[in-house]
């Protein structure tokens, strides 16, 4: 895989664009364009002013393959030869454009202060400016001289492109990689050239082509009204002007003159499509889909079941929430794969693991709210009795009143546009039958409920108004309104300072001991599962791999994937020595392989790991483990 | 002012190797529009690190750690005190100075996808100090970008790929490798394993250990997880509120915290061991922080202080040095004789 995205990035921008056929017939009509303007005289034997009164409007011909005009010159040599005023004014137009555009976009942008005040000002200035009017002064001063049109057009064009520019600058400026050019001591310039313009890339192509496109429109537009080309010199505008005085005698007239108009404008936003897709296709691919030349499909993955899974196969009878090997895809490609866990009621359970483990998804698929379009394609969700899995219809109807959820990030969770008390408020009426009035003394309760001091005055705040943890307490206000049975809590603490964790793991633990709500928590963190849990369930690419009371798990692990977690974490290091490590990454869910998924981590691993799908095993009463090493494990008395 | 005569102290032995970097009296006070007084990011603060030596700075979000570490690349204006580095005085140093720098002084930041620019190869990003300073030829070039991928544990051959083809604990490794292109003699390391899961924060940090004995590397180590500063670092400096309430040996900070703040911080820190951390849990609940408003003048802590006295919220303490090298500790508290 590294060869071949060696080999696709060394191959030069151009052969990447031409890969395209839409680019291909683009890059075609506008060589053929150009090089038949350029060298007009060897396409056609006639010139442009040459008449013929014998012959007058006449169609297609072999002496005329495009037909002649009104006094019997020749469609194509007029063609040809008017073509060359139109690329010579795209160019200019698109050069001025470019240039002031580009510089006065990125100045604005990276520089800031006055520079950005001047150049916001002016560009707003332009913009009030009617352009086409100043176009037609412009050419009163400048009689007949297409030049100034376009210069002039290029720069009334440049406002727009300088707008798109700055306010990307303004993001990239912002960016770490700019602060690491300038602690590496590049200058701004080279800043500006290596970091921001590459960046730029995209934008500029495509606002260039669309700004190219319409200039082709608006020089042909000029030359409809005979301010560009003067009469009999050819031009593109003149041939529509032409045709449309004969267009009762000779319709055809009107083929040569618009439709190379119209193929240049379609080739050109073609092209800029093109060059955009390949200049930026080597790194804006999203990883999954780059680093998956012909990933395996879901479908040829074994289900990984076995004599030991099919034991608790069966829903427990007196769980809360029982999860029966669950399995979740997501664009073709399973991403957990045969998870069973139980919640009982009022219990706390942990679902341990690093990222890219499929603890998140499981999370949100019992919920059945799986991101990117992911689906459930087996086993069962089993809440209060209820199998929920693959019924939205009886999810949504538990989802807040059963089960209620908290992410990481409690700005999501909250709308900014209203006040705190507001949502809570219909949060609560959408729960329970009750008037305006109790709903908001329930949402005065529920602030008070998550201790948040003066329930009354945050109520009436906004979300920008409050702290991280402040903002935390409110969310799980908001999750207890429907009071739920089963919160489920996705790294509820990772964005919050270690002092305000502590609080927020004390307010759950408290809620809990005071409404009986059992709590998922999701977590990567051992500390939040010592503190708040009392079983674990440890998860590794996409399976369970061991789950367990805390204080057995933590004693003795039975897995060498939660033993070497557990071991790299950095409160058990022995200063000066290094930390024990587990090598490697997670694999990704298309990495896979059909044995055991942590052999290639694994300091235990043998053949027999990878020879075959390892089932889950209970070794001790109350756990299990997916190991096969597990009997010297346990001799061991853990990894320990 | 007795805050930098802990400095002076830490600095002033003649046995002690000279300061990599010192900072003096540093404050860093940002604009918050009009009406507002100015943000007191960073207020006063001093500390040194030497040759070879790692110093943590630890805190809370809002405590002005990254702030510091800003000033020191310069990407941050001081507003008051000094930073001299290795003896000179770059604490407004003009750009040509700082670009002359920039091969003795890195960084590597928390976010390792914002800070690789997505848009270049993993060689240009590598290669980019080097034409700065040294304008080495194309081949050479890539040899020392092969090199430097192949000892920070990556394959030599990502230098021809993209940023968005690796993984968080892999860009890293690309980060740290950018820094030491140059050879550097201090890196700043501002929060570098936060973002990574656990396994591969422990591979990163002991790749930066490793970096550091080969190389004689000294590190500015700014991160909020206590237990991974105290991992790597020789010396800390805790901070709330943009100022030193404690600095001192790593070992002993953690072991013995004497201020009230860092007490609080390690004790809130849930410890992975169920029985300790129940043990932990029953203890903290008897030292509840009572709320109310920060003290303009008194003590930055005094309102969420747990032992808090009159005397803290009217008069701010300073830092006092309770011990000298070579396990220095210095702490501001009024109450540090009486603390348990």
């Amino acid at each position: 895989m590294g060869m071949d995205n060696a080999k696709k990035t060394r191959q030069g921008l151009a052969r990447r664009v031409l890969r395209r056929p839409a680019a291909v017939i683009a890059v075609a009509w506008l060589v053929l364009l150009v090089a038949a303007t350029t060298a007009a005289p060897l396409f056609t034997s006639y010139g442009a002013l040459e008449q013929d009164l014998g012959n007058v409007l006449e169609g297609p011909s072999a002496d005329h393959l495009l037909g002649t005009d009104v006094l019997g010159r020749d469609l194509l040599s007029r063609l040809l030869f008017g073509g060359r005023s139109t690329l010579v004014a795209v160019a200019e137009a698109l050069a001025v454009f470019l240039v002031i555009g580009v510089t006065l976009g990125l100045l604005a942008g990276y520089r800031g202060g006055w520079v950005d005040w001047l150049v916001t000002r002016g560009a707003d200035l332009m913009f009030a400016l009617p352009g086409i009017v100043i176009v037609l002064v412009v050419l009163s001063v400048f009689p007949g001289n297409l030049h100034a049109a376009m210069i002039t057009f290029g720069i009334l064009g440049a406002p727009g492109l300088i707008r798109i520019l700055r306010a990307q600058t303004l993001t990239i400026r912002e960016e770490l990689f700019v602060a690491a050019a300038k602690v590496a001591g590049l200058t701004h310039g080279q800043i500006l050239r290596r970091h921001v313009l590459p960046r730029m890339a995209s934008i500029i192509i495509v606002q260039g082509a669309l700004f190219a496109a319409i200039v082709v429109t608006i020089q042909a537009g000029l030359g409809f009204l005979g301010l560009g080309a003067q009469p009999p010199e050819p031009s593109w505008g003149g041939l529509v002007a032409d045709a449309s005085q004969s267009i009762d005698r000779a319709p055809w007239m009107l083929v040569p003159a618009g439709v190379p108009m119209v193929l240049t404008v379609v080739a050109l936003g073609l092209l800029g499509d093109a060059i955009r897709d390949a200049a930026i296709e080597n790194w804006a691919v999203s990883r999954s889909s780059s680093a998956q030349p012909g990933g395996r499909p879901a479908e040829r993955i074994p289900a990984q079941r076995a004599a030991a899974d099919d034991a608790v196969a069966a829903p427990a009878p007196d769980a809360l929430l029982s999860v029966r090997d669950l399995t979740i895809e997501i664009g073709g490609l399973r991403v957990v794969d045969g998870v069973s866990l139980d919640v009982a009621p009022g219990e706390t359970v942990g679902l341990v693991g690093e990222s890219g483990c499929g603890k998140s998804v499981t999370s949100l698929g019992i919920l059945g709210l799986i991101p990117g379009g992911g689906r459930i394609t087996g086993g069962r969700v089993v809440f209060d009795g209820v199998d929920v899995a693959g019924a939205p219809e009886a999810m949504a109807r538990i989802r807040g009143t059963g089960i209620a959820y908290v992410s990481q990030e409690p700005m999501v969770a909250l709308d900014p546009t209203y006040a705190v008390g507001r949502q809570l408020a219909e949060a609560v009426r959408t729960h329970r039958r009750c008037d305006r009035k109790g709903a908001h003394a329930r949402a005065l309760e529920l602030l008070d409920l998550v201790h948040i001091p003066d329930p009354a005055a945050v109520a009436r705040r906004y979300l920008h108004q409050l702290s991280g943890g402040m903002a935390q307490r409110v969310a799980i206000a908001l999750a207890l309104a429907g009071e739920p049975r089963l919160l489920i809590a996705d790294e509820p603490t990772t964005a919050l300072d270690v002092t305000v964790q502590a609080e927020i793991l004390g307010l759950l633990r408290e809620i809990q001991e005071r409404t009986g709500m059992a709590v998922l928590l999701v977590t990567h963190d051992w500390g939040v599962v010592a503190d708040l849990c009392r079983r674990a369930v440890v998860m590794y690419a996409g399976q369970v791999v061991e789950q367990a009371d805390v204080d057995g798990m933590f004693a003795h692990p039975l897995h060498p994937y939660t033993g070497g977690l557990m071991a790299a974490n950095p409160h058990h290091a022995v200063h000066g020595e290094a930390l024990p490590t587990i090598p490697g990454t997670v694999p990704a869910p298309y990495e896979w392989p059909s044995g055991c998924r942590f052999a290639a981590r694994c300091d235990r691993a043998t053949e027999e790991c990878a020879a075959a799908p390892v089932p889950l095993s209970l070794p001790v009463p109350g756990r299990s483990t997916r190991c096969i090493h597990v009997g010297s494990l346990l001799q061991e008395g853990g990894l320990r | 002012m007795t805050a930098s005569s802990a400095s002076t102290s830490e600095t002033g032995t003649a046995s002690a190797p000279p300061a990599v970097l010192e900072v003096r009296d540093l404050s860093v006070h940002f604009r918050q529009g009009r009406g507002h007084p100015p943000l007191r990011a960073v207020d006063g603060v001093s500390f040194a690190v030497r040759a070879g030596e790692t110093v943590g700075l630890v805190g809370e979000s809002g405590s002005g750690k990254s702030t510091i570490g800003r000033a020191v690349l310069g990407l941050n204006p001081v507003t008051e005190g000094r930073i001299s580095f290795a003896g000179d005085d770059i604490t407004r140093a003009a750009p040509r100075v700082r670009r002359r720098l920039s091969s003795r002084l890195q960084v590597v930041f928390q976010d390792p996808y914002s800070s690789l620019n997505p848009a270049r190869t993993i060689g240009q990003t590598l290669a980019e100090p080097l034409l700065v300073h040294e304008k080495s030829g194309r081949a050479e070039t890539a040899e020392r970008v092969a090199a430097m991928l192949r000892r920070v544990g990556m394959p030599a051959d990502a230098a021809d790929r993209y940023p968005g083809q690796f993984s968080g604990g892999q860009r890293q490794r690309i980060a740290i490798a950018r820094a030491l292109m140059l050879s550097p003699q201090l890196v700043i390391c501002d929060e570098p394993v936060s973002a990574l899961d656990l396994s591969i924060q422990a591979q990163v940090m002991n790749l930066l250990a490793e970096l550091q004995d080969e190389l004689a590397l000294s590190y500015l180590f700014i991160a909020h997880d206590l237990p991974v500063v105290r991992h790597l670092s020789h010396r800390v400096l805790v901070l709330y509120r943009g100022q030193v309430l404690e600095s001192g040996d790593a070992g002993a900070v953690y072991d013995r915290p004497a201020h009230p703040y860092t007490q609080a911080l390690l004790a809130a820190a849930p410890e992975p061991d169920p029985a300790a951390q129940r043990a932990r849990r029953a203890s903290r609940a008897a030292a509840k922080a009572e709320p109310g408003p920060p003290s303009p003048t008194g003590c930055v802590f005094a309102h969420r202080c747990p032992q808090v006295a009159d005397r803290c919220r009217t008069e701010r303490p300073e830092l006092r040095v309770l011990a000298p090298e070579p396990a220095p500790r210095a702490v501001a508290c009024h109450l540090v004789d009486e603390l348990p």
